[in-house]
């Protein structure tokens, strides 16, 4: 076990080494200089200096390879590749350019109404979509199933934001059921009642993917022989579709769900703007509005750290749920 | 260098051009229902306005702000006086440019990469698949606003021409640069199983450079997996260019849904409901159709979902 773990940690080393590469080409070399931006027009021209020393776009993009011919270390390592992974790697992401917050502690802080919005909605979701999914496959060609089938179709096409829209404006703002928009500042009850309509917006528009999927699975698993072999031995329906036909579908089950995981950390990205929930979606989108790119930069980043981790964690389970999976 | 008959000519034909692929598809009422409202919209983002009696999207006349819907103007007029039809009408041609510009493109990297990666193998198999890996791990929406943000408004030099990306310009970049990574990997896939075929090694072994075994003899057995992706990416594409636009990252001086999905949202306060239901009727019609009609062409071009009623 524990050395299965460390063969797949050691995996995800190159893909980590890959994503601070790709933010390093996305925002320092396709990016630009943002000084000129950053500064405004009536900058002056010394001022633009310290901010670009500052920031560290004064240095070259990438190493020189002579320098390290010559055998100068500190000057060859001076560039703003290195400077650029070492600080993804050791998490440094440097301040915001808007709040002048340390980036960090903004993640941080954004984590706990990220997740609160997002973890009941995945929770209630995975409950309903495999439930709704069994259903339907369980009476598969029936009315119920072909006209669930449907639903989900024109559940997948309707657009997310103007499903929002309309629920906010109607549930929230004509009938007066939820809160329009906003968070508590302490953590307590007024979190249940703040995102109420968000989960349930969410819940909606997860549904229609999410029980098409599952029910195309189990429908897959149902028609396999030992599915037939257990309904010849007379066991009841409950029992077919319990004990064999979910049980050997967990692990197409698994591979989605853990895999939405690292996006429940950061939030829903479109349900945050408009509630107004202080959560990584929200900063996402407010830095996108003021090109704030360095926290940009740091989500994209730890986006990929949490999904890499969800990637372990779904090899872990599969040994867990499969017994002809063993970690080697 | 002289043309040979290469055997792999007469090799089993690809699955697209099997003579009951069509039939089967045109013999689901669905698939032909959802076919020509595809159609429709392809028509209209292609026709635009002009000659029916619709009038210009940019005709302002402030007299006439926020009109309900009425003959003269079916879906009713904006804060500017503009008809909100023929919004809806142009913001079908932003949307389907933009999937099919981030389709194409994404078809032709991940096409390309998957054979590479998939019939070479080795270091080059390692570095595609290093770099889909990498692509793979970044949240998908969190990867294309990053794309989009950065390319949006920066100009970049190709031999000497300076290209401007402005608006939708960079919103299909930033989908086509990061949507080949799912096609990639399956197009990988698959020619890993079929690389030993005999087909492949007749081709082979009549002297065929490695390309020409790739895109002459492997490219059109992999067409079906081509065809359904790019089916089906369309509607993630029409979506994602939504929501890109809705946050400022996309179209800017031409009508989108998502700008008037982001505008109805002030709107709706006083009333005015009819921008947001235009664009959303939209964006279903063309999403429902695209997703029945990629599910028939599924059905009838995958051998293994054949026979089986779904």
């Amino acid at each position: 076990m524990r050395r299965f773990l460390v063969k797949r940690l050691l995996y995800c080393i190159p893909v980590l080494f890959g994503i601070s590469l790709l933010t390093f080409l996305l925002f320092r070399v396709v990016g630009g200089d943002p000084v000129d931006r950053l500064a405004g027009k009536y900058a002056r021209a010394e001022q633009k200096e310290q901010l670009r020393e500052q920031l560290g776009f004064n240095l070259p993009l990438w190493p020189r390879p002579e320098l390290l011919l010559a055998g100068d270390l500190g000057n060859f390592a001076d560039n703003q590749l290195f400077h650029h992974l070492f600080d993804t790697f050791t998490f440094r992401f440097g301040r915001s350019q808007q709040y002048h917050r340390r980036i960090s502690a903004m993640i941080l802080s954004g984590l706990v109404p990220s997740l609160s919005l997002t973890l009941p909605a995945f929770l209630l979701g995975l409950f309903l979509q495999t439930a709704l999914a069994l259903l339907s496959a369980s009476r598969r060609g029936s009315r119920f199933d072909r006209l669930l089938t449907l639903a989900c179709l024109v559940g997948m096409s309707f657009p997310f934001l103007a499903l929002i829209i309309f629920g906010q404006s109607l549930l929230a703002g004509r009938f007066g059921w939820f809160p329009i928009l906003g968070f508590p500042e302490k953590f307590g009850l007024g979190v249940l009642t703040h995102t109420a309509l968000p989960v349930l917006l969410g819940l909606v528009a997860g549904l229609g993917g999410g029980v098409r999927f599952y029910r195309t699975i189990l429908i897959e698993e149902a028609e396999s022989d030992y599915v037939r072999t257990a309904r010849a031995k007379g066991l009841k329906e409950s029992r077919v579709l319990f004990g064999h036909v979910l049980k050997n579908a967990m692990i197409p089950i698994i591979t989605r769900t853990v895999v939405v995981i690292p996006f429940l950390f950061l939030g829903s990205l479109l349900l945050e703007r408009f509630f107004s929930i202080p959560g990584l979606g929200y900063m996402l989108v407010d830095a996108v509005n003021s090109s704030d790119w360095p926290v940009i930069n740091a989500l994209t980043f730890v986006g990929a750290v949490f999904y890499l981790g969800a990637v372990v964690l779904t090899d872990v389970l599969y040994a867990l749920v499969d017994p002809r999976v063993s970690l080697k | 260098m002289k043309r040979i008959a290469v055997p792999g000519r007469a090799s089993p034909p690809p699955p697209a051009a099997e003579p009951g692929v069509w039939r089967r598809l045109g013999r689901s009422p669905a698939a032909r229902i959802s076919l020509a409202v595809i159609v429709f919209y392809l028509l209209l983002a292609a026709w635009g306005c002009s000659g029916w009696e619709l009038p210009d999207w940019r005709t302002v006349n402030y007299a006439r702000a926020y009109q309900g819907p009425s003959p003269a103007h079916p879906f009713g007029t904006d804060i500017h006086g503009r008809d909100v039809l023929a919004k809806t009408v142009i913001g079908a041609r932003t949307a389907l440019t933009v999937a099919f510009l981030a389709s194409v493109l994404a078809v032709a990297i991940g096409l390309i990469l998957g054979l590479l990666a998939g019939y070479l193998g080795g270091a080059v198999d390692g570095i595609i698949t290093w770099v889909y890996s990498t692509l793979e791990s970044v949240p998908y929406y969190l990867l294309i606003l990053a794309f989009a943000f950065v390319l949006q408004d920066r100009s970049i030099n190709l031999w000497g021409m300076e290209f401007r990306l402005e608006g939708i310009n960079a919103v299909y970049l930033a989908l086509g640069l990061t949507g080949w990574v799912g096609l990639c990997r399956l197009i990988r896939g698959e020619v890993i199983k079929r690389r030993e075929g005999e087909y492949v090694l007749a081709a082979r072994s009549l002297g065929a450079s490695p390309l020409r075994v790739m895109f002459r003899h492997l490219a059109p057995n992999v067409l079906h997996v081509v065809i359904v992706t790019f089916t089906l990416g369309f509607v993630s594409y029409i979506h994602a260019e939504v929501v890109l636009s809705f946050l400022g990252l996309g179209a800017k001086e031409v009508p989108s849904w998502g700008v008037m999905i982001d505008e109805s949202k002030l709107e709706l306060a006083r009333g005015v409901w009819w921008q947001l239901l235009a664009a959303s009727l939209a964006i279903f019609g063309i999403s429902l159709a695209l997703h029945v009609f990629g599910d028939a062409l599924r059905d009838a071009l995958d051998p293994r979902t054949r026979g089986t009623k779904r």
